[in-house]
């Protein structure tokens, strides 16, 4: 998997995690892809819910030692 | 900034019936299990992750006037937050943010007085409106009892200490499966004796008194008398407070019954429901309150806050008993049930000292309505 960037996203809480993963997005092209590593558990299902809603795809998702890592290629 | 506002705060504008217009922006899963519920409450779901850029895709399911009061809630309170921002961004002139989120909300108790007891003494219950459950504090002679309790004990605690009481019993109507009991450690802290029905209590690994059929707790000049009636848990015990309240436990609500199978008996206890329903209860007077251990929905709330009928309303009104045939019967509580509480089973061994979950994992383990009944 060829990651264009990588947003540490850890020990910052809803809504931030998503915010900012928006933002980054904002920046990439259609096709590349975004690694998001979180904390926060709503995350869990929100960037899903929100990379769904915006027309991105999660690729894969990763839990290890309580941190949530996401990778999600832009739509 | 936008504006915040308690839920307690909440919780008295729901219980005084007054118009709420909600946006909950949790997503639509989390929204769909569960949401802020009232008489005149009116809750639209807009994920704050759909609203990044502005409320602006969303202005039809908003309110026309923008004066309109509107209160915005998430999971915690930080998204919340966001949110409401956004809506004061669209010209919204009064939003505030729900403090705390739905966690909050699902642990507020917000006590109301049901009544005076005839031989001296208040009874109040302790409603929960998040989770729909309701627990009880009998207080006479500046003693008190302490009945179907939450695990927010330091609500009771303040409570008691406010008002002059000395806890002396707390008691659980049955080992629960929708929430976790503050039973236990009230008793503990309180240096009351932590009654349960023995045949509930099997498996429990701590040590408390058995309370029997026909037992009698002396609470200040007030008799708490236990009728054993079971159907949802084979120990279900009810309470009779001064032969004028009927503490039912999770076997009669207002709108509906008792299910029968989250302890995985459900074709044995059938016919013992049947029978506290139709036999148990009906010997006893029509005019007694019935008070249950939860509600399910606004339309079962008093004007006052409270969750109470007589018990001879119920027998015309309730649809649970008034089911003619057995087999009819025996349907309608077995087949069709709703999805069981979340983590019922967990929330049992909690109850049951087998598992200690600390206070993060409990939250979790309690989310959602408590699903307890059949209509």
């Amino acid at each position: 998997m060829n990651v264009a960037k990588v947003l540490d996203a850890k020990g910052l809480s809803c809504p931030m995690p998503v915010v900012k993963a928006k933002k980054a997005m904002d920046e990439l092209t259609s096709g590349q892809v975004l690694e998001v590593q979180t904390t926060d558990k709503g995350a869990k299902s929100d960037l899903p819910a929100w990379a769904q809603a915006s027309g991105h795809k999660v690729i894969d998702i990763k839990e290890e030692n309580g941190i949530l890592t996401f990778w999600i290629e832009k739509g | 900034m936008a504006k915040i506002i308690s839920v307690k705060e909440v919780a008295n504008k729901i219980i005084r019936g007054e118009k709420m217009f909600i946006v909950d922006a949790r997503n639509a899963e989390e929204f769909a299990n569960w949401r802020i519920e009232g008489k005149n409450v009116e809750v639209v779901n807009i994920p704050y992750f759909e609203i990044l850029d502005g409320v602006e895709p969303f202005l039809d399911r908003l309110p026309k006037d923008k004066n309109t009061t509107i209160y915005s809630v998430c999971a915690k309170g930080g998204s919340s937050e966001f949110v409401a921002e956004q809506l004061e961004q669209a010209g919204y002139q009064n939003v505030y943010s729900i403090e705390g989120g739905m966690k909050a909300w699902s642990e507020h108790l917000e006590p109301v007085k049901i009544g005076e007891l005839k031989s001296g003494g208040t009874l109040y219950q302790f409603v929960r409106l998040g989770k729909g459950c309701l627990s009880y504090l009998v207080e006479s002679n500046g003693e008190g009892a302490l009945i179907d309790t939450n695990r927010m004990t330091d609500v009771y605690v303040r409570f008691v200490k406010e008002h002059g009481i000395t806890i002396k019993h707390v008691i659980d109507t049955h080992l629960h499966a929708d929430h976790i009991s503050g039973g236990r450690k009230l008793a503990e802290q309180l240096g009351a004796t932590y009654y349960l029905p023995p045949k509930d209590a099997e498996e429990v690994t701590f040590s408390y008194t058995p309370i029997q059929d026909g037992d009698r707790i002396q609470v200040g000049n007030v008799v708490i008398k236990a009728l054993y009636s079971p159907g949802h848990t084979i120990g279900s015990t009810s309470f009779i407070v001064d032969d004028q309240y009927l503490l039912t436990g999770d076997i009669l609500f207002i709108d509906s019954i008792g299910r029968p199978d989250l302890a995985g008996k459900v074709q044995d206890w059938v016919s013992d429901l049947r029978q506290t329903l139709y036999k148990r209860y009906k010997q006893l007077a029509d005019d007694w309150v019935v008070l249950p251990a939860h509600y399910m929905g606004p339309n079962e709330m008093n004007e006052d806050g409270s969750v109470a009928e007589a018990l001879g309303v119920l027998y015309k009104q309730n649809h649970g008993l008034n089911i003619g045939s057995e087999e009819e019967f025996r349907k309608t509580v077995t087949e069709n049930l709703p999805p069981q509480p979340n983590a019922y089973k967990e929330i049992r061994q909690t109850n049951m000292g087998k598992l200690s979950p600390d206070e993060e994992q409990q939250r979790e383990m309690e989310i959602g309505p408590n699903r307890c009944a059949v209509r």
